[in-house]
């Protein structure tokens, strides 16, 4: 049997849990330089505000329900994502980490018997130790998982964990589940199979295996399989080095000058190199973009892109330096005020096995031991205290106006509690 | 599926830190060996100490002198665990009212008191219908001397 513990509302309940007086309050958490609504806590989401939502469209309903905002504030969640995984780990025999709000679970070895009161025990354990809310689903296959975590959060009787695994329930569900919900399925296969007249995933699964495979291919038919109680996609417990790194930011106000962008991007490229080298890989193309602000059409709107290539494949911070300069010399135009930069890396490869250059001028094995001593230093003296020069010149300020305090990441900014 | 009747509790092992065994420190040079190469070097991990339970151990700065005479400053640090429950007698940070409070739980007769440890201070009497939680209860005081 496969489990999902998926944690409710998770970037709302992780600011609760210091703030307990927002239990029952609508609470919204804000992307990156406040832009839009990227959580909701439920009374939020009956105030029909959206995700993705541009806070500056729902200041008056905000004001009017007194609903507590706040800017994203990732070094808490990802601490507080760490504790829940940890635990999780702790009462299962494996668990894969699949985003920073869900986990896959393995019950492998575990009587059936036991699993409906275990689903209830590793919810109120969580609960309990991280102060984290969280609904866990238990199926037969990682897609039916999926699908009993979702009911616990429409279903306050279920008391967050749903064991789904007799034939006739879990057909009554599927009965009711919207095709488009499913884990797998896609915008674009959602659009193609609403057409075909499949609403739910009852009457996707009543299709043949081979009219699944002419739509969608081999990945379709494995949520197909999945759906009938068939297992197809395994457990992993390592996670798969990403195949695109990138890094990107709205700046509070609109950038106009080549300095300012450069030291914003350089910074980027390092963040992107610093998780390259975390991962053991190198990359062999890096694409620099900048945007003008899509919201202001009383201004000149420009979007330009570029991708270089280095000579050989490369996770070196000053390599990649080199190159976002080269490729914002490239796209900059002066005269626009740009709204937000991104450095993208892609053509991923693993470190070991990669091509190499005969005549490649630069040293790399001296290269990456500089890289090793910088990652190392960065590491012992926490965050990124050793940088390029270039990321030093001013990089434009991001908006993080009702930033929570980092409780579990600085000594600085613990809860206060009154004696 | 028959249920089983054998239980298995299943543990995942803790292996967060490692302890390095070094092998042959002063080499295979014929001579006398050295005598520590018997003690592989261990150290003490205060974290071990003070956080037996990382994913639900939190710090807390103290704000106030209501527990001075538990030992517990303005200004000190608490190390908190939210997976032990409270017991008459625990210290505890509780949320009481829309506030955080740190006091010592007293359960006598049925009745929650919130205790402090300072005369200048009276205990609070907590009733059924307040809103009221143990958030963690204190394990370790870090106290900054000088």
């Amino acid at each position: 049997m496969y489990g999902l513990c998926d944690c409710n509302n998770f970037f709302v309940s992780c600011e609760r849990v210091f703030r307990p007086e927002l239990e029952g309050r609508p609470v919204v958490v804000l992307s990156n330089n406040d832009g839009c609504v990227i959580a909701r806590s439920n009374e939020a989401k009956a105030l029909g505000i959206r995700m993705g939502h541009p806070y500056f469209q729902l200041r008056e309903l905000i004001e009017r329900h007194d609903v507590a905002v706040f800017s994203g504030n990732m070094a808490l969640y990802g601490d507080m994502s760490r504790r829940v995984i940890g635990r999780l780990r702790q009462l299962v025999p494996a668990a894969e980490v699949y985003s920073i709000d869900e986990a896959f679970l393995d019950f492998g070895g575990i009587a059936a018997g036991r699993l409906g009161e275990l689903g209830h025990r590793i919810g109120r354990t969580i609960r309990r130790d991280t102060g984290i809310p969280v609904s866990i689903g238990i199926a037969p296959t990682k897609t039916l998982a999926k699908i009993a975590s979702h009911l616990c959060k429409h279903y306050p009787k279920l008391r967050g964990a749903c064991f789904m695994h007799r034939p006739e329930d879990i057909e009554k569900v599927l009965g009711r589940y919207a095709i488009g919900e499913v884990w797998g399925i896609g915008r674009r296969h959602r659009a193609m199979l609403q057409a075909a007249g499949v609403a739910t995933a009852r009457d996707f699964i009543a299709h043949s295996e081979t009219w699944v495979r002419q739509r969608m291919g081999i990945t379709g038919v494995r949520t197909w399989r999945e759906l009938q109680g068939e297992a197809c996609i395994d457990f992993e417990t390592a996670p798969a080095a990403r195949q695109q790194i990138s890094y990107s930011r709205s700046f509070a106000r609109e950038v106009e000058t080549f300095d300012t962008l450069h030291a914003s991007m350089v910074a980027f490229a390092a963040s992107c190199a610093e998780k390259l080298r975390r991962q053991r890989s190198l990359c062999g193309s890096v694409t620099v973009y900048i945007l003008t602000n899509r919201h202001r059409d009383d201004l000149p709107q420009y979007y330009e892109s570029a991708t270089l290539h280095p000579p050989v494949a490369t996770d070196d911070t000053l390599e990649l330096t080199l190159r976002v300069r080269e490729g914002l010399e490239r796209i900059f135009r002066p005269g626009y005020g740009y709204k937000k930069a991104g450095v993208l890396l892609s053509d991923i490869v693993p470190r070991e096995g990669a091509q190499t250059d005969l005549f490649d001028p630069v040293d790399r094995a001296r290269r990456s031991r500089l890289m090793e001593a910088l990652d190392a230093a960065n590491g012992r003296l926490g965050g990124r205290k050793i940088v390029v020069a270039a990321q030093t010149l001013s990089p434009a300020p991001t908006n993080r106006a009702h930033l929570s305090p980092a409780y579990t990441t600085d000594w600085d900014q613990l809860l206060v509690v009154k004696a | 599926m028959a249920e089983s009747p054998i239980r298995l509790e299943l543990f995942a092992a803790d292996t967060r830190t490692a302890t390095e065994v070094p092998m042959a420190a002063s080499g295979v040079a014929a001579g006398f060996p050295s005598p520590a190469d018997d003690h592989p070097a261990m150290s003490l991990d205060l974290n071990r100490l003070v956080v037996r339970n990382p994913s639900s151990t939190f710090f807390v700065r103290v704000a106030g002198d209501s527990m001075r005479d538990a030992g517990i400053d303005d200004g000190d640090l608490l190390a908190v665990d939210k997976s032990l429950e409270a017991h008459d007698g625990s210290i505890a940070v509780c949320f009481l009212d829309g506030e955080f409070t740190l006091k010592r739980v007293r359960i006598e007769g049925g009745k929650l008191q919130l205790a402090p440890a300072n005369d200048r201070y009276r205990p609070i009497e907590v009733h059924p219908e307040e809103d009221f939680a143990v958030w963690g209860v204190v394990t370790y005081v870090i106290k900054k001397l000088g």
